[in-house]
């Protein structure tokens, strides 16, 4: 009994130094990301990222109840990214490596 | 979005996330969930529908116009208010109703009618504005 709670307990710490690991990763890409779809696709890491918490953190103090709000946040979170990528298509192919002057100036020119 | 996989996708997603939200609908009473955030569920159903396969079908497949569905939810809410008149006591307050059904018992009462109108106001208005800007775009 105390071999599997102890397997479990090392698995949930791996997981959640992994899950940190994935999050830090990802927020430098989201920071860094060349271009805009690597920001979208990395906001969306990141709510995978944190449906992995709700999980662990579940398993750990067995409270089934979060994985419900990671259901919620996984059927939302893909329409988060469905908007950002009918955004991308809205937009046109901008090529910029940087939010820069360019990509603001289409962005005004589009909205008028 | 001309998109094959996402447009295949999106029925079964939408239909899935309805579901989830009548679930939390339901589930609201005793537990975390509710009429609004059930509802909020719903109008993303229709959002990723509209997205996908374009606003009329979303608008065939509702039948109803979003603002009736919206005005229907705030009549049920409204009317599950006023229920308490009939009964002598203050206004809002629950009245209950023990269904026996298949040896269980099945608790109805004025505050789930009112869960239920504020789920359709909800999906009704949020549906509406996510519609509308979708059109708007679309062109």
């Amino acid at each position: 009994m105390t071999d599997a709670a102890t397997l479990v307990d090392w698995a949930v710490q791996l997981s959640l130094a992994l899950l940190c690991l994935s999050f830090a990763v990802t927020v430098y890409r989201v920071i860094r990301g060349p271009t805009l779809p690597d920001r979208i696709l990395a906001l969306d890491m990141l709510v995978a990222t944190a449906i992995g918490f709700i999980a662990v953190i579940g398993i750990k103090t067995g409270y089934t109840l979060y994985v419900d709000i990671a259901i919620a946040l996984g059927l939302v979170g893909f329409l988060a990214t469905v908007a950002f990528s009918r955004f991308i298509l809205a937009r046109g192919p901008v090529q910029g490596d940087d939010g820069g002057v360019e990509t603001a100036r289409e962005g005004n020119s589009a909205n008028e | 979005m001309r998109t094959l996989i996402f447009r295949t996708v999106a029925p079964y997603l939408s239909s899935l996330m309805v579901l989830f939200s009548v679930f939390v609908l339901l589930r609201g009473h005793n537990e975390p969930g509710g009429g609004f955030i059930g509802g909020l569920i719903a109008a993303s159903a229709f959002a990723i529908y509209g997205i996908a396969c374009g606003v009329s079908p979303v608008r065939r497949a509702l039948y109803f116009h979003p603002m009736g569905i919206s005005g229907a939810g705030l009549l049920m809410a409204s009317v599950a208010g006023l229920l308490s008149v009939f009964s002598g006591v203050p206004f809002m307050t629950g009245l209950w109703l023990y269904v026996p059904i298949f040896r269980e018992e099945l608790a109805l009462s004025t505050v789930l009618l009112f869960d239920v109108g504020v789920y359709f106001v909800v999906v009704g208005a949020i549906t509406s504005i996510a519609l509308a800007l979708e059109e708007r775009e679309g062109d």
